[in-house]
C-alpha cells in the first residue's frame, strides 16, 4: 500500500477497501519507526492528522470526494499551516505556530487531503544537503551516511522512504529537483507564478516556486491539480485558466524533439551520472523522440548570477526576523541595537547569515550596479538562451545534479562546492521555466535523476514526457532495500 | 554679505483610502493599538503585498492636478532599514521610477510689510507612492517603547519639490497651497494634528548671486504652518550665523522644538544611511494607461487653476481676487453659492474675501463653519444693491446674522436700518441743513470744495445715517449749483 | 575587491547581525570565496541589456479598496516573543509590542 500510486489509493478509498484513518495511521506508524533515524519530519500532530482523516472519510462516505480526499501528504515546513509549528528549519522560528494558512495548505485542505506533518528542510531553504537545518540533517533513505539533497530534504526522504503518499517542496535554485535526483523520485518545479507563494516563507521572492514531490509523474500531475491556480493574494500569481495536468499523460511521444544542451554534459558532470542520463535519452529515442544538440551558452553564469540575486532578495526578506513581533528574541540585551544584533546572530545559522551578508553587500551603496544590476542583466541573457533553445526543441533534457548523493559533512564547510550542486537547475529558476527530475537509474547503487525542462506553462507536456518514460521503465518504482 | 536661503519641501500626504496600500486592513484613525494590524501589517512570515487601486487613483489625481507626467510604468522598490515601527525591515516605496514625474504648482505669496503680494511657480520634482510606518509609544512600560502597527501600511504620497523657494513665506505659501490642493481633489483629509499631512523642509543658505547650493539640513515632521515658518526662520538665521562665524554646515536631520522655537540635530547617531534600494520582487510594474487617466479625470472636480480662469472670465474678477477665492474648494463653493443665490459677483467677491474672511479668521473658523450662509449673504447683498440699506448698515446686519438674530429683512426692520430713498423727504431734509449751515454754503460758493463734503456729512447726520448717500450727493449738488 | 574584517563588521552592522572578531575572520574567508565566484560576471558585456526583475512580462494587479481584514490582535500577539532580560512574559503590553526604548 505504501508503494501505491495516488490514483490507486484514491480508488481504494472510494471502494472502501481502506479508510483514510487507516491509511494515515499506516504512514504515522512508519514515521514512528523510521523518522527517529531519518529525521524527515520536524513536526507531527497525530491527533490533527487523524481528525482530518476522519473528516475525509465522512466526505468520501457522502460521495463528495475529490481525487486527493483522504490522501496523507507531507508538507515542507516552509508553508504556514494554521495551528501547526512552522519553523522553516530555523531556530528563529523554532517555536513559531502559524496563525494562518498558506495558499498551498488551503488548497490541500479544500481537496480533503490529510496533513501528515511538516518536513525538515535547510534553514530558510538555503542549502543543497539539508545540513543547514536547525533541527539536524536528514538521512538519504538509499544510504544513511549520505545527504538527501536540499533544501526540500525532509520531503525528499519522506517520499523516498514511503513516509507519506506524496509531499510538497519548494524550489528556488533546485530545491525540488536536486533532492528528487538524489533520492530517486519525481519532482516538479512549475513555471514561476503557477503556484501561489502566499504563506510560503520567502527566501528569494522572484525565484521561489512550490511544486509536488511524488513517486511518479502521474502523482505529480494529480498534486499539481490541487496546488496550481490563481491566488489574488500573491501579486505574482498568474491569472490563467485552471488546467488538468493529467490531460496529456497518455499521449505518444512520436516526433518529440529533445534538446540536449552541450553545456550540461561538459566538465563538472560525474561520468557515471552522464551515462545514466544518456541511457534515458536512448530510451526516449526508442519511444519515438528525436534528439537535437542545443546550446545554453550562458549557463555557466547562472551560479554567479543566482548568488547575487538570491542573497540580495533574501537579505531583505529576512529582515522581518527582528525579535519584535514573533519568533526568537535573545534572552539578554542592553538596548534596541543590542537586541537586534544578538537576536539575529543567535537566531540564524551560519549559512543564512553568510547569505544575508552577501546580499547586504551586493546591494550596498557603490556596489549595486556592479553586482545586482549586472546580475539582472545577465539573468536576461540566461533566459534568452532558453527562448532560442525552445525554437529547436520541445523539451530540454540533462542531469538534474552533477553527481549522486554525497556524504554528510562532505561539503558543509565549503559553500562554493555546495553551490555547484545547482549547476543544472538554477538557470531554470532564473528564467522562471518549469523543470522536473525523473528517476533514470543508478550509479553505484545511488539514484540518478533525469532533468526535463519545458517551455513556460508546458507542465502538462513535461508530465506526459515523464509519464511515457515511466510506462516504459521501472526506475521510479525502485525503493531503498530494507525500508520496504 | 547678503545671504539667500534655498528651500525645498518633501511632503507626506496620507491618502484617503479605506484600506492600507498593500492589504485590506482598515486605515481609520484612533483605533485601539494593533487592532488594525493584519498579518500583512505585522509582516508575518509568508505574507505578500497587493496594491490598492484607490491609492493608485489618488496618485493619478495628484499628477493631473499639478500637470505632471504620469509614468506609464512605475516600479516599487524596497528601502531597507531596521526600526521597530517598520515590521518588514524595509519600506515599500518607489525609487528610480516614481508614479508622478515633473509638475508644477503656482503659489500666491501674501504681502508682507512693504513687499507686495506675488505669484510664483514651484516645480514638483516627483511624487511617489509608499507605505507609512507604525508608531512608537513611550512610557507605557518603564524603559520600553510600545509599538502600534495600526498605521503601518497606510498609503502615502510623498511629494518632492525642486529647491525653488527663497523664503519661509514662500515655503509656507507652497505648503498651504499643497495642503489645500490635496483636499480639493479629495486624496487627503489634510488633518495635520493626526499626521495626515507632514512636511520635511530642506534648508540651505548661500551668498546671494551664487548658483551653487549650500549644504542642507532637513527639518523633519513639521505639523503646523506656524511651526514651519518659525523653524525655517530659526534655521536660516542659525546657518547664516554659523557661516559668518567661520563655521561649516554639516548635512543633518534636525527636529524643531515648538517650546523653544529652535531646531536641533537628531540625537540618534547619524550613521551613514545605506538603504540598499532594489525593485520589490513581490510586486510587478505598475502600469497606468491613457484610459486610466481619462477615467480618473472624469471623477475629478474642477481644478483651482481652471476655476480661477473661469471666475475671471465669467464674473469679471481680477486675477488676484479669482486666485484668492479659489485658494480653497470650500471658499470657492461659498462664493459660487452666494452668486447663484442672486448676489452680484463683484460685491460678493469683496464680501467673501473681506468681511466674511476677516470674521472667520478672528474666530478661527473655516468657511464651512460660517454661521452666515451663502444664501443669507446673498440676501444681504441684494439689500445693498436695491438701496434698502447702506454699506455701513450692511455691516451691522452681517454682525447680527453672525450672531443668529434672524433673517436679513427682519434684522433691517428690527434695527431700523432701512435707508431713506424718498427724494421728497431727502430734499426737505437738505433744505433744513442748508438753512442751518449758511456759512458752509457761502464757503462752498466761494470755491471751497471741502465744504461740500462737510454738508454731505451734516445731511447724513441729520438722517441718522439712513439717507441714501448717492441721493444726498445728487440733490445737494443740484441745490448748490443749480 | 579585497574585503577586510572591518568591512565584514560594517556589513554585519547594516544587517544587524552581531559578529565577534573571530567570526569576522572566518566569515571573511568564506565570503571571499563566494565573491570570487560572483566575480565571473564582470567579464560579461551587458551593454544595452535590460535588467530582468521578473520572469513574466506582466503588470501589477490592483485590489479593490475594501476592508477585509478582521482584528486578529489576540491571535497574533499569542505568538509574540518572550520579553527577555529575566522575564518570561510575552513582549506585549496593552496591545502594544514591547521593545527597548526607542531614542530619536
Amino acid at each position: 500500500m505504501i508503494n501505491s500510486s495516488l490514483q490507486t489509493l484514491s480508488q481504494m478509498l472510494a471502494d472502501k477497501q481502506i479508510s483514510s484513518v487507516e491509511l494515515t495511521q499506516t504512514f504515522l506508524d512508519r514515521i514512528d519507526a523510521l523518522n527517529p533515524e531519518i529525521n524527515a519530519y520536524v513536526a507531527l500532530d497525530k491527533e490533527r492528522s487523524i481528525a482530518q482523516a476522519k473528516a475525509a472519510d465522512a466526505r468520501i462516505a457522502a460521495g463528495q470526494a475529490a481525487p486527493l480526499t483522504g490522501i496523507p501528504i507531507a508538507q515542507k515546513d516552509i508553508f504556514c499551516a494554521k495551528g501547526w509549528p512552522t519553523t522553516c528549519g530555523s531556530k528563529m522560528l523554532a517555536h513559531f505556530v502559524a496563525p494562518y494558512d498558506a495558499h498551498v495548505i488551503s488548497q490541500f485542505d479544500a481537496a480533503g487531503a490529510v496533513n501528515l506533518g511538516k518536513t525538515n528542510m535547510d534553514e530558510f531553504a538555503m542549502g543543497s544537503s539539508n545540513e543547514t537545518s536547525y533541527f539536524g540533517g536528514v538521512k538519504n533513505p538509499w544510504d544513511f551516511t549520505r545527504v538527501p539533497g536540499g533544501s526540500s530534504g525532509g520531503s525528499a526522504a519522506a517520499v523516498a522512504a514511503r513516509l507519506c503518499a506524496a509531499a510538497t517542496g519548494t524550489d528556488t535554485g533546485g530545491s525540488i529537483r536536486q533532492p528528487a535526483s538524489l533520492c530517486g523520485f519525481t519532482g516538479l518545479k512549475p513555471t514561476y507564478g503557477v503556484v501561489s507563494r502566499y504563506g510560503m516563507i520567502a527566501f528569494a521572492s522572484s525565484l521561489d516556486q512550490a511544486g509536488p514531490m511524488a513517486k511518479s509523474a502521474e502523482d505529480c500531475a494529480l498534486m499539481m491539480n490541487v496546488m496550481a491556480g490563481f491566488d489574488e493574494r500573491d501579486s505574482t500569481s498568474l491569472n490563467r485558466k485552471k488546467e488538468d495536468y493529467t490531460r496529456d499523460l497518455n499521449k505518444p511521444l512520436q516526433g518529440l524533439k529533445i534538446g540536449l544542451p552541450k553545456e550540461y554534459f561538459a566538465e563538472g558532470l560525474d561520468i557515471n551520472v552522464g551515462k545514466v542520463v544518456m541511457d534515458a535519452v536512448a530510451e526516449y529515442k526508442k519511444l519515438g523522440a528525436e534528439i537535437v544538440e542545443i546550446s545554453l551558452p550562458n549557463n555557466g553564469l547562472s551560479i554567479p548570477v543566482y548568488y547575487v540575486l538570491a542573497p540580495a532578495e533574501a537579505s531583505s526578506n529576512l529582515s522581518r526576523y527582528d525579535g519584535v513581533r514573533y519568533g526568537y528574541r535573545t534572552p539578554e540585551y542592553t538596548d534596541l541595537m543590542d537586541m537586534y544584533c544578538k537576536t539575529r546572530a543567535e537566531g540564524f545559522g551560519a549559512e543564512v547569515k553568510r547569505r544575508i551578508l552577501v546580499g547586504t553587500y551586493v546591494l550596498s551603496a557603490g556596489y549595486y550596479d556592479a553586482y545586482y544590476l549586472k546580475a539582472q542583466k545577465i539573468r536576461r541573457l540566461i533566459a534568452q538562451d532558453f527562448v532560442e533553445a525552445f525554437k529547436q526543441c520541445d523539451v530540454i533534457m540533462g542531469p538534474a545534479a552533477p553527481s549522486t548523493a554525497f556524504k554528510s559533512g562532505e561539503k558543509v564547510d565549503d559553500p562554493v562546492a555546495m553551490y555547484l550542486e545547482d549547476l543544472y537547475t538554477i538557470a531554470v529558476n532564473l528564467a522562471g521555466l518549469p523543470g522536473m527530475s525523473v528517476p533514470a537509474g543508478f550509479s553505484n547503487g545511488l539514484p540518478v535523476g533525469l532533468q526535463i525542462i519545458g517551455n513556460y506553462f508546458d507542465e502538462a507536456r513535461m508530465l506526459n514526457v515523464a509519464h511515457q518514460y515511466q510506462q516504459a521503465t521501472d526506475w521510479h518504482l525502485k525503493m531503498p532495500e530494507g525500508l520496504a | 554679505m547678503q545671504w539667500e536661503v534655498v528651500i525645498g519641501l518633501e511632503t507626506h500626504a496620507q491618502l484617503q483610502t479605506n484600506t492600507k496600500i498593500f492589504s485590506g486592513a482598515s486605515t481609520a484613525f484612533g483605533a485601539e493599538p494593533n487592532t488594525q494590524a493584519c498579518e500583512v501589517s505585522i509582516a508575518l512570515p509568508g505574507v505578500l503585498p497587493v496594491l490598492n487601486k484607490e491609492a493608485v487613483n489618488c496618485a493619478i489625481k495628484f499628477g493631473l492636478a499639478v500637470n505632471a507626467e504620469i509614468a506609464p510604468r512605475s516600479v516599487f522598490a524596497r528601502k531597507n532599514y531596521f526600526y521597530p515601527d517598520l515590521p518588514k525591515g524595509y519600506q515599500i516605496s518607489q525609487y528610480e521610477l516614481p508614479v508622478v514625474g515633473k509638475g508644477e504648482v503656482t503659489i500666491q505669496v501674501p504681502a508682507v510689510g512693504k513687499n507686495s503680494a506675488y505669484e510664483k511657480v514651484i516645480h514638483i520634482t516627483r511624487a511617489h507612492l509608499e507605505e507609512d510606518a507604525g508608531k512608537s509609544v513611550h512610557g507605557a512600560v518603564e524603559g520600553m517603547s510600545g509599538i502600534d502597527l495600526n498605521r503601518a501600511g497606510t498609503p502615502l504620497l510623498e511629494i518632492v519639490t525642486e529647491p525653488d523657494m527663497r523664503s519661509a513665506a514662500e515655503a509656507v505659501a507652497y505648503a498651504k497651497k499643497l495642503h489645500e490642493l490635496v483636499q480639493w481633489i479629495g486624496i487627503c483629509d489634510g488633518n495635520m494634528q493626526e499626521g495626515s499631512f507632514r512636511c520635511d523642509v530642506n534648508v540651505s543658505v548661500r551668498p546671494k548671486g551664487s548658483d551653487k547650493l549650500g549644504t542642507r539640513r532637513e527639518i523633519k515632521n513639521l505639523n503646523s504652518f506656524k511651526f514651519m515658518q518659525q523653524a525655517i526662520e530659526f534655521e536660516t538665521r542659525w546657518q547664516i550665523e554659523t557661516l559668518e562665524d567661520g563655521g561649516t554646515i554639516q548635512q543633518a536631520t534636525v527636529l524643531f522644538n515648538p517650546d523653544t522655537g529652535e531646531t536641533r540635530a537628531m540625537r540618534s547617531k547619524e550613521e551613514a544611511n545605506d538603504y540598499r534600494y532594489f525593485p520589490d520582487p513581490d510586486l510587478l510594474p505598475l502600469e497606468i494607461t491613457e484610459a486610466d487617466k481619462t477615467r480618473v479625470k472624469a471623477e475629478m472636480p474642477e481644478l483651482p487653476e481652471a476655476m480661477k480662469a473661469r471666475f475671471e472670465a465669467e464674473y469679471g474678477l481680477t486675477a488676484y481676487d479669482a486666485a484668492t477665492l479659489t485658494a480653497s474648494r470650500d471658499l470657492a463653493a461659498y462664493f459660487v453659492a452666494t452668486v447663484q443665490a442672486g448676489a452680484e459677483a463683484k460685491p460678493a467677491a469683496n464680501w467673501v474675501m473681506g468681511t466674511v474672511s476677516a470674521k472667520l479668521n478672528a474666530e478661527e473658523k473655516n468657511i464651512a463653519e460660517s454661521p452666515v450662509s451663502a444664501v443669507q449673504l446673498a440676501s444681504l447683498l441684494k439689500r445693498i444693491t436695491d438701496n434698502t440699506i447702506s454699506n455701513n448698515a450692511a455691516k451691522q446686519v452681517f454682525e447680527a446674522l453672525w450672531a443668529g438674530e434672524g433673517d436679513v429683512d427682519a434684522i433691517i426692520e428690527a434695527k431700523g436700518l432701512k435707508q431713506v430713498s424718498d427724494s421728497g423727504a431727502i430734499e426737505a431734509m437738505i433744505d433744513e441743513v442748508l438753512a442751518a449751515n449758511a456759512a458752509m454754503v457761502e464757503e462752498f460758493k466761494a470755491g471751497k470744495e471741502k465744504a461740500f463734503n462737510a454738508l454731505v456729512g451734516q445731511a447724513m447726520k441729520a438722517s441718522k445715517g439712513k439717507a441714501n448717500p448717492a441721493q444726498v450727493n445728487e440733490i445737494l449738488k443740484k441745490k448748490l449749483t443749480g | 575587491m579585497a574585503l577586510t574584517t572591518e568591512d565584514i563588521k560594517k556589513i554585519a552592522h547594516l544587517a544587524r547581525i552581531e559578529v565577534s572578531d573571530s567570526d569576522a575572520t572566518s566569515t571573511l574567508t568564506k565570503l571571499m570565496g563566494i565573491l570570487g565566484l560572483i566575480e565571473q560576471m564582470q567579464a560579461v558585456d551587458t551593454t544595452g541589456i535590460e535588467p530582468m526583475s521578473h520572469s513574466q512580462d506582466v503588470v501589477q494587479r490592483l485590489r479593490e479598496d475594501e476592508v477585509c481584514k478582521p482584528n486578529l490582535r489576540e491571535a497574533f500577539q499569542k505568538i509574540a516573543p518572550t520579553l527577555g532580560n529575566g522575564s518570561h512574559e510575552a513582549a506585549v503590553d496593552q496591545g502594544l509590542y514591547l521593545v527597548p526604548k526607542v531614542i530619536e
